[in-house]
């Protein structure tokens, strides 16, 4: 299959991608890895006007540590997450997240910016960046302005980013002392979609939970944040109990769809098996263990 | 230019679909050719430059017999465009054997039955040669991770993880062993 016809550009710098997208007004779409848009446009299920290559672009791929955030650049490959020592150090979350996205021939090329910013309920990335209270920083004809992760997702593939915007940058908050993060993923076979994930964090002092974090991947038309599951956590003793009651309480919070990766009904039973077991990962790694 | 109204106005349209000089160094040679924009890698390598030993498996970026090395990384060249490798460093099969002699991972391949119909060889060779130039001494288990992306139908997996432990053996002993 061989993609429709289109304009290629491969601008080398963001004000020139931004003015192309401006001038295509929503008819033009932004090639980072391309390895969710080549196969819907092969597919034609996408078929704009131009693309715009951004991989020319200088200085957008990095992950680094810098004032209070994380900041990851946009074109940072999924597999650059899962290379980098201070991810697996300090954001294990990610590190869990990019080993189980698609195959590491997709990772190669995939980015980072491209998972997050597709609008995919079963990307992995996006629940991890609702559970840390990641901001994407987007950039447009009239300037930079920052997204909240929680505010991004508007329904499947759409997002709070305008056509015309490029998200440059994920800034997530720089790990804490007495945090954990993880991300679980059940899925049919190797490198497939999800059947459901689950990313947690927890913050724990003097052996309370301080603040919680849980995103849900594949059971809902976007990712989920369950407020109410990370809310039941704060101020409780991170057992057992507390994790099971967060568990339940994903569960309501999940909408799953019965397809080919299973029913609804097994879909919501997995949320609340994998949130345990993402809370008892997290719960571990706050106290120091992997 | 405006999408086609009619099959006639389509055929008008990719007759005249504007063409990009594409020039990457393939096999360490410079090879340029022009191609739509729409063109895919493995299309510019198997037909504008008639390297047919990457192969057009799936063609939807799951089995990875089209797996090429693009600046070292092996990556799907059926998910790839053609304009996207201008200026890069490709490696196909075709760039494996130097001077007559096969590279390790073909050497493997063939002493340790790698291949039935073979139709998967030449993605999972290139994919293990990446995965070599950094892990010089594999685990089986870390082979497994690094060829989830390509696809044997003939299911010869265990053969082909012999295949690629003895690469990997046989290059620690090229570089003067070691076991790091």
């Amino acid at each position: 299959m061989i993609p429709p016809q289109f304009e290629y550009y491969a601008p080398v710098s963001v004000d020139d991608a931004i003015q192309l997208l401006d001038r295509f007004g929503g008819d033009a779409k932004v090639l980072a890895g391309g390895q969710s848009l080549l196969p819907v446009m092969k597919l034609r299920l996408a078929e704009p006007r131009a693309l715009v290559d951004i991989n020319r672009i200088p200085n957008l791929s990095y992950i680094r540590e810098e004032g209070d955030h994380l900041k990851i650049g946009t074109l940072t490959r999924t597999n650059d997450l899962n290379d980098s020592e201070l991810i697996r150090a300090r954001y294990p979350i990610f590190s869990d997240a990019a080993s189980v996205i698609a195959d590491p021939l997709v990772r190669n090329m995939g980015t980072v910016g491209g998972n997050v910013s597709h609008g995919d309920p079963a990307n992995d990335l996006p629940a991890c960046m609702l559970a840390l209270g990641a901001v994407f920083l987007a950039k447009g004809p009239k300037g930079t302005r920052t997204i909240p992760a929680e505010e991004f997702y508007v329904d499947t593939f759409t997002t709070a980013l305008e056509p015309n915007e490029i998200m440059v940058e994920i800034q997530v908050p720089k790990a804490l002392m007495g945090q954990g993060t993880a991300y679980v993923k059940l899925e049919k076979r190797a490198g497939d979609f999800p059947i459901v994930g689950v990313a947690a964090s927890l913050l724990e002092a003097k052996g309370k939970v301080e603040g919680a974090g849980i995103g849900l991947t594949a059971v809902g038309s976007t990712v989920l944040k369950a407020r109410e599951a990370e809310a039941g956590l704060v101020g409780r003793a991170p057992d057992e109990a507390a994790f099971r009651g967060a568990a339940d309480l994903a569960r309501s919070a999940s909408h799953p769809v019965s397809d080919l990766r299973g029913p609804a009904e097994y879909k919501k039973a997995m949320v609340a098996v994998l949130t345990v077991r993402a809370l008892r990962r997290a719960h571990e790694r706050a106290r120091g263990g992997a | 230019m405006a999408l086609a109204e009619s099959p006639m106005e389509a055929e008008e349209e990719a007759r005249f679909a504007p063409l990009y000089k594409v020039t990457a160094k393939v096999n360490g040679t410079p090879r340029t050719a022009e191609v739509e924009a729409r063109t895919l890698l493995v299309h510019f390598l198997r037909e504008n430059l008639g390297l047919t030993g990457t192969h057009i498996g799936c063609d939807t970026t799951n089995c990875g017999a089209c797996a090429v090395l693009l600046d070292g990384k092996a990556v799907k060249s059926c998910t790839i465009l053609a304009v996207q490798a201008d200026g890069r460093d490709v490696m196909t099969v075709e760039g494996l054997e130097k001077d007559g002699k096969l590279h390790a991972i073909q050497e493997g391949f063939h002493e340790e039955h790698g291949l039935q119909c073979g139709f998967c060889t030449p993605g999972m060779m290139m994919t293990s040669v990446a995965f070599l130039s950094k892990h010089s001494n594999p685990t089986e288990g870390d082979i497994r991770h690094a060829i989830a992306g390509n696809l044997c139908r003939c299911t010869g997996y265990l053969n082909i993880i012999k295949s690629v432990q003895y690469a990997a053996r046989k290059m620690r002993e090229s570089k003067g062993g070691g076991s790091a």
